[in-house]
């Protein structure tokens, strides 16, 4: 079941843009999502769309395993637009009981849908082409200038990289600890609510107790080798902006310029 | 109330291409009373075959039969089997989780739907068989030490009073102590209860001085399963394996082979004494 979100995961194989520097991506992402909100005609949609067909086709990554990714928040993008198309004012196309359709209700549902899908399926070529490891790499390198403001920046990046480096391990423990619990008569399916929530204690106290042991043995480890923080570290593998590199920031400032384009014509 | 492996395979991501075989067409049957060492190298599919034991896992094809019913049929009583056939997983004690020992002990008992005291007379009985001691039964698991620990867990198992007690390496990380006393206890729980007992294990030590069958696994099938003494006499394909024979196996090979007359085929030190003495004709 869990196996199936596909948001967030990296896939294996080779492509341009996995081999771009990941604050290209990074960054990329991000201006990716701001066109789509300057976007507000057919035209920048359009400009939009084709860019996101480009880098899907760019990335080497079935579009069968993108779209299964969907599939987790297609249940939010439902509610999104029946809620906009009843609850916006304006003309009434169709009128049953209280509920009304109105036309700019309609324009706004779509125009929502195309926007949230446009921007999970946007992040997750990001993380799609990404390791983790290059993700945090990329976001210590774009956040350094706020290290001048005192944020501890490295301290962040390793965080967050020892978390998504976690999770694949604490998910193997928890099925392990479940197995073990169940072979004691265990059962985390049947009962009421209350039942189920009791039969959690057994799970998550070992489950904890799991979590801290680790962390206190890679702290440990880390200490072992002499880790102290981010000051003057070097890194094995520097981020080093290659031609490709820039030809990306071209793409997406030429990206972002059609948009702007587009709202000012049409 | 034997145990019945029938053609079972199990396949890992039956719906990714490459097909991957946990288990291979396994035959095999777990007989009233016996004492079985099951060994194989890492990921060889020890695991996932005890896992088949109790219903955690269900094979792709194949069938596991208890008692004569099929475990995977859908209104078969998994609760029932799994305080019939008694899984101790690997690192046990990473599953403790009460306020104190006796508590954690219960809570098998207690999932049978057994009641208040009937649970607590099995738990007490339990954490005596696993040689408890007394002063320890109401302090917090997590305050024992390693053995300690260990034996709680496997008290946690036994509470339910299984018929066959299938433990997955029991004597992982423990020192020599440790690891004889866990393994002479279960040793007299097989004789005294007689409990039928499935021990996975890495050491031939412990397995050639223990049980009276050995199954061997590799790489998903069941290659041999046979009394210890013939399963070590194909000592080179063992190794093949990535397994070894008892180092006095080894020992009476090698004398053998430098020029004393000694009979092969001993696989515990007290065999080998015999043997040794025979040789020197005394």
């Amino acid at each position: 079941m869990l196996r199936d979100i596909t948001l967030g995961q990296y896939y294996q194989t080779d492509s341009i843009l996995h081999r771009l520097d990941p604050r290209v991506k990074l960054i990329g992402t991000f201006a990716f999502i701001v066109g789509l909100f300057l976007a507000n005609n057919v035209a920048g949609y359009l400009v939009a769309a084709f860019f996101l067909v480009s880098m899907i086709k760019l990335s080497n990554v079935p579009v069968k395993f993108m779209l299964k990714g969907m599939k987790a928040i297609a249940f939010l993008i439902v509610i999104t637009v029946v809620f906009n198309t009843f609850m916006t004012p304006g003309e009434v196309l169709i009128q049953v009981w209280k509920l009304k359709v109105t036309k700019e209700g309609l324009i706004m549902a779509a125009k929502l849908a195309l926007r949230l899908s446009f921007l999970i399926i946007g992040s997750s070529i990001m993380t799609l082409t990404t390791t983790p490891n290059q993700l945090t790499d990329a976001i210590e390198s774009v956040m350094g200038p706020l290290k001048r403001l005192h944020v501890p920046v490295h301290e962040v990046a390793m965080m967050m990289s020892i978390a998504l480096r976690f999770i694949p391990i604490l998910m193997e423990e928890t099925d392990k600890i479940m197995k073990a619990q169940e072979a004691r008569g265990a059962s985390f399916d049947s009962g009421n609510l209350i039942d189920k929530t009791k039969a959690l204690i057994p799970l998550l106290v070992p489950l904890f107790i799991s979590a801290f042991r680790r962390a206190n043995d890679l702290a440990m480890a880390m200490e072992a080798r002499c880790y102290r923080g981010g000051d003057s570290r070097t890194k094995m593998k520097p981020l080093i902006y290659r031609r490709r590199d820039v030809m990306g920031y071209g793409v997406l400032i030429s990206f972002l310029a059609c948009i702007i384009v587009t709202r000012v014509l049409f | 109330m034997s145990l019945i492996f029938n053609h079972v395979s199990y396949e890992y991501d039956s719906n990714s291409s490459v097909k991957s075989y946990a288990l291979k067409d396994i035959n095999l049957t777990i007989e009233d009373g016996g004492f079985y060492g099951l060994i194989g190298h890492t990921g060889s599919g020890k695991s996932t075959l005890v896992q088949h034991m109790n219903g955690l896992l269900h094979p792709t094809s194949g069938e596991v039969y208890y008692d004569g019913a099929d475990i995977a049929d859908k209104d078969y009583d998994l609760r029932a089997l799994r305080s019939k056939v008694g899984l101790v997983f690997q690192y046990p004690e990473h599953q403790l989780f009460e306020a104190t020992v006796f508590e954690d002990v219960c809570f098998g008992p207690k999932n049978m739907g057994l009641s208040k005291n009937e649970a607590e007379l099995r738990a007490f009985t339990a954490l005596e068989q696993v040689g408890m001691p007394h002063d320890l039964f109401y302090s917090s698991p997590f305050d024992l030490s390693g053995g300690q620990k260990r034996r709680a867990a496997i008290a946690g198992v036994l509470a339910m009073k299984p018929k066959i007690l299938v433990l997955d390496e029991p004597t992982a990380g423990l020192d020599p102590k440790g690891r004889d006393d866990i393994l002479d206890q279960i040793s007299r729980l097989h004789e005294e209860e007689n409990m039928s007992i499935v021990l996975v294990s890495h050491s031939m030590e412990d397995v050639a001085n223990y049980v009276d069958r050995i199954l061997v696994m590799n790489r998903g099938e069941l290659v041999y399963n046979d009394v210890p003494k013939a399963v070590f006499a194909h000592i080179h394909e063992l190794e093949g394996m990535g397994l070894a024979a008892p180092q006095v196996t080894y020992i009476m090979n090698k004398l053998r082979d430098d020029g004393f007359n000694v009979g092969l085929g001993a696989t515990t030190i007290d065999e080998a004494c015999d043997n040794i003495m025979k040789a020197l004709g005394r």
